[in-house]
């Protein structure tokens, strides 16, 4: 059992906030990621919840007991860093086995667990290399070697992969997540990338300037988004955003009118919404389809063909830029003109202040969990 | 020839050119010591004679080098050892635990090192007067310390700030207290730089002609006093002056040279990031 | 109104007290054994300086005593000797810099440079670092510059030109030459390990840019050099203030006051003269001229190193 619950977290350098005040849960077991643009504060977060920056304010309760004073040896928690902060003068079984050596564990049961560690990271051969002889994904797999032979309660990883290429960096997403399920342990997971948050994550939390924008699963984020900035950040490539009035509201739909002239019936509560309020219209460029009697007409500026998918970036009449997705098969060039038909119920509003007007209904995997299943014990 | 080989043979030239200039005055030095008294001063200067030990034979009759190339050691390397203990802690805490005086500190310990030493020789005579540390080993180690203690500071300060914050967060999360995060990780990550302090600090104990001077007569004098003694009533016997003074260099040179790859990529001060 | 006057504690938060660093790591006792031994070193003899500045004091006639005030000051400060001292001790540390720099800069450049038996060069040319200044300016004066059997004597005489007499008639420059011969190994070390630190793809994208030799020198090399220079004018000027070992060696300050800095002028006062008082004033003063140096020069320079 190993829950952690953060009441009113607050960090200052100086007269600087830095965070600004977050309550969260995550749960025992649980992959949660922190994602955000940088300078967003989720290392400090993390290092917050680490030990390693101190708690200006509120509570950090680990299976309900306050921590916020505890060393962070003595919270039950392991790290690994983004630079994987291996100790350069010591071999792989060294560095493996530095924290229970400091802990005064005898030799041979130091071993036996470095052993063990190695196995499941398959590091068995490399034992006796220093670290500057390893590659990159090996010296990946040394970090997480540290973390695991302490068997943590939870485990900490401050963008773990940024230092990785592309390929190395997906086979090491997959490896995470059999590990997340092979040691049924929570984790704490930081990235800026948001593909990693929604492979890995059990729940992500979307921080943005100290503040948590919104928490929540993969899919929940990507269909409900809270506001404008979740809706942006989620989802590759990014949200479309369309201003747009309001012409009318019932009770089943609120319609807009875009700047083109086109009308839609978005499925949304109008909520406070009135009759010539000025919204935004978010749509995805993967619900977005190419077709003859379209709401937006526009000329293809660049075509990115992906083989199995192609982007158009697209200039509206108005001069706004769209990018639609459509099938790789298309033989649509540059400079040629397009009308796009949008799915009104992939479409989301955004109210003045930029928050999400509820949609009516609620998307049936959005409460999907992928907790690991419990292996017999 | 190929443009880039000719360029090369001319870059030969002019570097052995410089570096032969740059290093002729010692290598006159050490070729007067092997002259006769006649040809040293000798017009014009021989360059082809035959080689002699004499001067090396009377100087050893007339002092003994070994005597002060003891103490020389034995003051410089205890001087480095004592100044770097004091240091590494101090070093320690401005590198890693900054606070707003932090820099100011730093300052103020270099500028210590302005002070011309002359301007205090009288205080600091009459208190190795009082105390019994006239002609001592110790007091002339006590006075090198302090004499390198800020550059000692200085130099380890830089090479902890180039020490990762990570590796050692990574200690402190695998339960490390701060003296082993110290003795087990920052040490031993740090140990290029802390050699090359140590060195800088070995070469200017080693050369320090003023304390030594004045501070010592016989029992702890370095080799700097043996030099003096035998360049001011001799002042025109040049071989054998020539002769002691290469016996008087030649440890500290050998020493220099074997270990100037250290030296060449630790003699930084935070100059180069 | 009363509510005012009290600040509660924002309810529902709990704060620690005070900021301290979350390592516990108290850093007085660690940084407290150099700053106390270092500021003792330095306040004890200047307290004692300065009390035997005050003071009528002389080492060979004990009838002269007693409280002086500021007599000994104004004697020196009227005292041409004085600023010639001072002048002398600028003069002496900004050439030295200026040729120290320049050639350690051009020596450095081709030292970086790959050519045949470059490491054996390189060993020659940073040794005049290991010889002791005592060392150094014997073997300047009597087996170079010596105007009889000195071997640039030899040099112009072999030219036809009268011998120079180095020490008599140029007596600073002369000083000047060996302790910049001296401490030019120290700027080429550390301008060398600076230039090799240049990023090669910045070269190389100069050089796609059409830089030569020239252009690659002043445009990337140079300002890629600052950091560096900056340290060893620190570090120079530190030691360069109080050069006194080649001084005594070579012209005991003289003729006259012609090579006297301000080190070897305290000399002269306290050990020549046995005028303790009047050494002490001087020594004074030279504190505060170092620290004037401290602030000005190193403040600025070591600030941006220490960064």
């Amino acid at each position: 059992m190993s829950t952690i619950v953060l009441k009113g977290i607050q960090k200052n350098y100086g007269a600087v906030q830095v965070i600004k005040g977050i309550d969260l849960s995550i749960d025992d077991r649980e992959f949660c990621v922190f994602v955000g643009p940088s300078g967003c504060g989720k290392s400090t977060l993390l290092r917050m919840i680490a030990g390693l920056e101190e708690i200006t304010a509120g509570d950090l309760m680990i299976d309900g007991q306050r921590i916020n004073d505890v060393p962070p040896s003595e919270r039950g928690l392991a790290m690994v860093f983004q630079s994987y902060a291996l100790y350069p003068h010591m071999s792989v079984a060294d560095n493996m086995g530095f924290s229970l050596r400091l802990a005064g564990v005898p030799k041979e049961e130091r071993r036996a667990k470095v052993a063990e560690a190695a196995r499941i990271l398959h590091l068995d051969n490399l034992l006796d290399r220093k670290p500057k002889e390893l590659s990159g994904g090996q010296r990946q797999r040394v970090a997480i070697g540290r973390a695991i032979v302490r068997k943590p309660k939870v485990f900490l990883f401050d963008e773990p992969l940024s230092n990785l290429d592309a390929s190395l960096r997906v086979q090491m997403r997959i490896e995470l997540a059999r590990l997340h399920d092979e040691l049924a342990a929570t984790m704490i997971y930081v990235t800026h990338d948001q593909i990693e948050a929604m492979t890995m994550a059990d729940k992500i939390v979307v921080l943005q300037s100290g503040i948590v924008e919104q928490a929540g699963t993969p899919l929940e984020l990507y269909h409900h988004p809270r506001n404008q900035f979740v809706a942006g950040f989620i989802g590759s490539p990014k949200m479309n955003f369309l201003p747009a009035k309001v012409t009318a509201v019932t009770d089943t739909a609120t319609t807009i009118a875009l700047p083109s002239g086109a009308s839609l019936d978005i499925p949304v509560r109008a909520g406070g919404q009135k009759v010539g309020y000025a919204v935004t219209l978010g749509v995805r460029p993967e619900h977005m389809r190419l077709a003859g009697e379209g709401e937006l007409l526009g000329e293809v500026m660049v075509v990115e063909r992906l083989g199995g998918e192609t982007f158009l970036y697209t200039q509206l009449n108005d001069g706004t830029m769209l990018i639609v997705q459509a099938d790789g098969e298309i033989p649509t060039g540059v400079h040629e003109r397009i009308s796009i038909k949008l799915d009104p119920a992939a479409c989301h509003l955004f109210d003045g202040e930029g928050l999400a007007i509820e949609r009516m209904e609620r998307h049936p995997l959005a409460n999907l969990r992928r907790l690991p299943t419990r292996k017999a014990s | 020839m190929h443009p880039k080989t000719r360029e090369r043979l001319v870059l030969t030239v002019v570097g052995w050119l410089a570096a032969g200039l740059i290093f002729f005055p010692i290598f006159w030095m050490i070729l007067t010591s092997f002259k006769t008294e006649v040809e040293a001063v000798a017009t014009p200067p021989q360059l082809f004679f035959t080689p002699t030990l004499e001067n090396y034979i009377t100087v050893r009759e007339r002092a003994d080098y070994v005597h002060f190339a003891i103490n020389s050691i034995v003051i410089s390397v205890g001087a480095t050892l004592l100044a770097t203990l004091i240091a590494v802690p101090a070093a320690y805490a401005m590198a890693f635990f900054p606070g707003k005086r932090t820099k100011d500190l730093l300052l103020w310990m270099l500028s210590t090192k302005m002070m011309p030493a002359v301007g205090v020789l009288i205080p600091i005579y009459l208190l190795f007067r009082d105390t019994g540390a006239i002609d001592t080993r110790w007091g002339l180690i006590v006075v090198y310390t302090l004499m390198n203690l800020p550059i000692v500071v200085w130099m380890l300060y830089t090479f902890f700030k180039e020490v990762p914050k990570d590796i050692l967060e990574a200690g402190r999360m695998d339960g490390a207290k701060p003296k082993q995060e110290v003795w087990m990780l920052l040490l031993p990550l740090s140990l290029p730089g802390i050699a090359s302090t140590a060195l800088l600090s070995i070469i200017l104990c080693w050369n320090e002609a003023f304390w030594s001077l004045n501070l010592t007569t016989s029992e702890a004098a370095p080799l700097t006093t043996f030099i003096a003694s035998f360049s001011a009533p001799e002042g025109l016997f040049w071989a054998k002056l020539s002769a002691a003074s290469t016996i008087a260099i030649a440890p500290i040179l050998v020493f220099g040279w074997m270990s100037q790859r250290q030296l060449v990529r630790g003699l930084t001060f935070g100059a180069v990031k | 109104m009363a509510s005012t006057t009290t600040a509660a504690p924002v309810p529902g938060t709990s704060t620690t007290v005070g900021g301290r660093s979350q390592r516990n790591v108290k850093t007085l006792p660690l940084v407290a054994p150099s700053v106390v031994i270092l500021f003792l070193w330095m306040i004890v003899p200047l307290a004692m300086t300065l009390w035997f500045s005050f003071q009528y004091y002389n080492l060979l006639d004990p009838t002269v005593g007693g409280f002086a005030g500021f007599e000994n000051y104004t004697f020196l400060l009227t005292d041409p000797s004085l600023w010639t001292a001072m002048i002398n001790t600028i003069f002496l540390v900004f050439w030295v810099l200026v040729i120290t720099v320049g050639l350690g800069t051009l020596l450095a450049v081709l030292f970086d440079q790959d050519f045949y038996g470059r490491s054996i060069a390189r060993l020659l040319a940073i040794a005049p670092f290991f010889v002791m200044p005592t060392v150094s300016a014997l073997v300047w004066k009597n087996m170079l510059m010596h105007p009889v059997n000195g071997l640039f004597a030899f040099f112009t005489r072999s030219l036809g030109l009268p011998a120079i007499d180095f020490f008599g008639s140029f007596p600073l420059t002369s000083v000047i030459i060996i302790v910049a011969w001296q401490w030019l190994p120290f700027a080429l070390l550390i301008l060398l390990t600076a230039i090799q630190s240049l990023d090669s793809e910045q070269k190389e994208a100069a050089r796609m840019d059409g830089a030569g030799p020239f252009s690659m020198f002043f445009f990337i090399i140079l300002p890629h050099l600052g950091r560096a220079i900056s340290v060893v004018i620190m570090i120079e000027t530190i030691f360069l203030l109080s050069v006194f070992a080649e001084i005594y060696v070579t012209t005991s300050g003289g003729p006259g006051l012609a090579s006297t800095n301000l080190a070897f002028l305290i000399y002269l006062r306290a050990l020549r003269e046995y005028d303790v008082g009047g050494a002490s004033a001087a020594g004074v003063i030279a504190v505060i001229l170092a620290n004037i140096v401290a602030v000005f020069l190193v403040r600025s320079i070591a600030k941006n190193i220490a960064d």
